[in-house]
């Protein structure tokens, strides 16, 4: 039997699989397909403290082993999350975790104040990385001050563990990871997806509404592992990987890199039971190997 | 519920160049599936793909346990399934969306465009078993694109109309009477086709008073209500294709 919990900080998860936030919805959407209690936990759709409608249509481009979106972070609120969501979340036994968004530090204060108050929150990934809001959003984390500032301001409002989600769109990853690090970040995911753009050649025109957006799915996953690798050297706390992980070898991958846990994002649209796929593939991973704790696995690449 | 199921291909009939419609079936039982619902394929063995692809059911046998898609060769996805053989496998997450609102009170009328067809003959089909009265209306750019035509005759009334003029009346399916000067006769209309057909359809609809509604082709990824990436707007802001529709009362659009 192989102990496949791993600890992030404080959070206790019951294994390292993941679903990353915008892909996932509030989880509820795959009950249908697997018992969605067997993850290790969900990071739900991105709140804001005010309704959002999201970008025009067309928000989805495919590319080459990925996919471009331009959701730009449609919900309808923190109110609306609290009074209408979170009770159905409250029945899933699983960690649930809340992605804090805005485009100002006060508006992310609001929605993080809020979420430290339910119970069943288990931690909160504040994201400082959506490439698709015009302000603020990845401007946050491409700016070692304005991400520490932003870290500090949340960690004065957030009791539960605080995981920061940084965007790869940067020069030095490991320079804003050790910045979070130090303004009290119990943990950092990453990466979210990169800028990135499509072009219609018939048409001669962008294919998404607002001409740049995001890149995910297998497409960004050298990039992301490199960066988990990179940030691994450089800070202690631990880290979630994501970026195009399909499937087990891939998550075993980023945790050989640093990674304590990973997240699934793009690959759900794929298969939406792929998560229970990968978990089956990490243990027996495990199996193969004689690991007896899976959490061995971070950062054991050999050199 | 939804389910991630391997199909099976039984047949696959070519019509003309452009359309294939793909038969399957499943050695476990297929969930109930309604018109104007649809399953996303996934496409396999062509790297070029990635997303899998959405299409209607555009048949359902619940005692023969098959389900059959009509597919239009627009790009890479759907000609790698037409080119399925009889024995290969399909992965499809099915059902999915909401469904055609019919009824067996007072007269309906059936439209479909091109591939819009796909959905119009299963909703066809489930309305002469309730024995609901109703007319058709099919339309394409020539004679190939007026698919599954003597189908759907059998069914109920069927009027046609090409843009060539090669078969039915000539010009689109708005120019046919049933649609634009007799309207009123029918209590509800239910369409899938280009937009331009769906918003001068739903123009004459709203202007006469008659309920109407339409089924969308945004492009999507998840399918399932979740990515927010196949939205339309509507009166109630930008709601997911996939999950709130496909199927709108085309009121609540903003057209
Ligand atoms: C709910 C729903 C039901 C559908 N039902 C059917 C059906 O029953 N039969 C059928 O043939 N098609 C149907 N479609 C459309 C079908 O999904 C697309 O044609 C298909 O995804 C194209 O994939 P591809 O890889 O062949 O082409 P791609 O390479 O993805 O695209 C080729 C070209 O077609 C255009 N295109 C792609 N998707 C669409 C679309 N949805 N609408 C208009 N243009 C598009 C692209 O812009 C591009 O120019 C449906 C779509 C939706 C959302
Ligand atoms: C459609 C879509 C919506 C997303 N929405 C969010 C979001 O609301 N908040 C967030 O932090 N990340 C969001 N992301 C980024 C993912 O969580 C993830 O970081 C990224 O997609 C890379 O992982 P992947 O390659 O496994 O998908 C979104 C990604 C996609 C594809
Ligand atoms: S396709 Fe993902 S929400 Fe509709």
């Amino acid at each position: 039997m192989v102990n496949l919990a791993v600890n992030i900080g404080s959070l206790k998860l019951k294994n390292p699989i993941i679903t990353a936030s915008g892909t996932f919805g509030y989880g509820y959407e795959y009950e249908d397909f697997f018992d969605i209690s067997r993850l290790g936990g969900i990071v739900v759709k991105a709140t804001t403290a005010e309704p959002r409608d999201g970008n025009p249509y067309p928000r989805l481009a495919e590319t080459p082993s990925g996919m471009i979106n331009a959701v730009g972070l449609q919900n309808k609120g923190v109110n609306y999350f609290v009074s209408e969501i979170y009770n159905k979340l409250e029945k899933i036994d699983t960690n649930i975790i809340a992605n804090v968004s805005g485009s100002t530090v006060e508006s992310c204060v609001e929605v993080a104040r809020k979420m430290n108050e339910l119970d069943h929150i288990a931690a909160i990934e504040l994201n400082i990385s959506c490439p698709n809001v015009k302000e603020g959003g990845m401007a946050f984390g491409t700016s070692v001050k304005e991400s520490y500032r932003i870290t500090a301001s949340i960690r004065n409002v957030c009791s539960k563990p605080l995981i920061i989600k940084l965007s790869p769109n940067v020069t030095n990853i490991a320079e804003i990871a050790m910045s979070v690090e130090s303004a009290g970040a119990d943990a950092i995911s990453l990466v979210n997806t990169f800028l990135a753009m499509a072009i219609d050649a018939e048409k001669q025109k962008p294919i998404l509404s607002t001409i740049t957006g995001g890149l995910s799915g297998p497409a960004i996953k050298p990039i992301a592992l490199r960066m988990v690798w990179q940030v691994h050297k450089a800070v202690s706390i631990p880290i979630i990987g994501l970026g195009g992980i399909m499937n087990a070898t891939d998550a075993v991958e980023f945790m050989l890199a640093g990674a304590t846990a990973v997240q699934v994002g793009t690959a759900n649209f794929i298969n939406p039971a792929v998560t229970m796929d990968i978990l089956k593939g990490l243990e027996d991973y495990a199996t193969r190997h004689m690991i007896e704790n899976i959490s061995e696995l971070t950062g054991a690449l050999q050199l | 519920m939804k389910q991630i199921v391997d199909l099976t291909i039984i047949d696959t009939v070519k019509i003309g160049d452009a359309y294939s419609i793909i038969r399957c079936t499943s050695k476990d039982i297929l969930p109930e599936m309604k018109p104007g619902q649809f399953a996303s394929l996934k496409i396999e063995n062509n790297p070029k793909v990635f997303l899998r692809r959405p299409f209607s059911i555009h048949d359902y046998d619940k005692t023969e346990n098959t389900v059959a898609f009509l597919i239009k060769i627009v790009g890479e996805g759907s000609r790698t399934l037409t080119e399925l053989k009889r024995g290969d496998t399909v992965n499809a997450v099915l059902p999915l969306g909401n469904s055609f609102h019919f009824d067996a009170k007072g007269k309906s009328l059936i439209v479909g465009g091109g591939c819009g067809i796909a959905p119009i003959y299963f909703l066809a089909k489930c309305m002469k078993e309730i024995n609901a009265d109703f007319d058709i209306i099919i339309g394409g750019r020539t004679c190939n694109d007026l698919l599954c035509l003597d189908n759907l005759s059998t069914l109920s009334t069927t009027f046609c109309a090409t843009e060539d003029g090669s078969k039915g009346s000539k010009g689109f399916v708005t120019d046919i009477p049933a649609l634009s000067n007799n309207l009123s006769q029918y209590g509800k209309i239910h369409c899938c086709g280009p937009e331009g057909m769906m918003k001068a359809i739903a123009k004459t609809a709203v202007a006469n008073n008659v309920f109407c509604e339409a089924s969308l082709e945004n492009t999507m990824a998840c399918g399932i209500g979740v990515c927010l990436c196949c939205v339309t707007k509507t009166v109630h802001g930008n709601e997911c294709v996939c999950s709130k529709g496909p199927i709108f009362n085309v009121k609540e659009l903003a057209w």
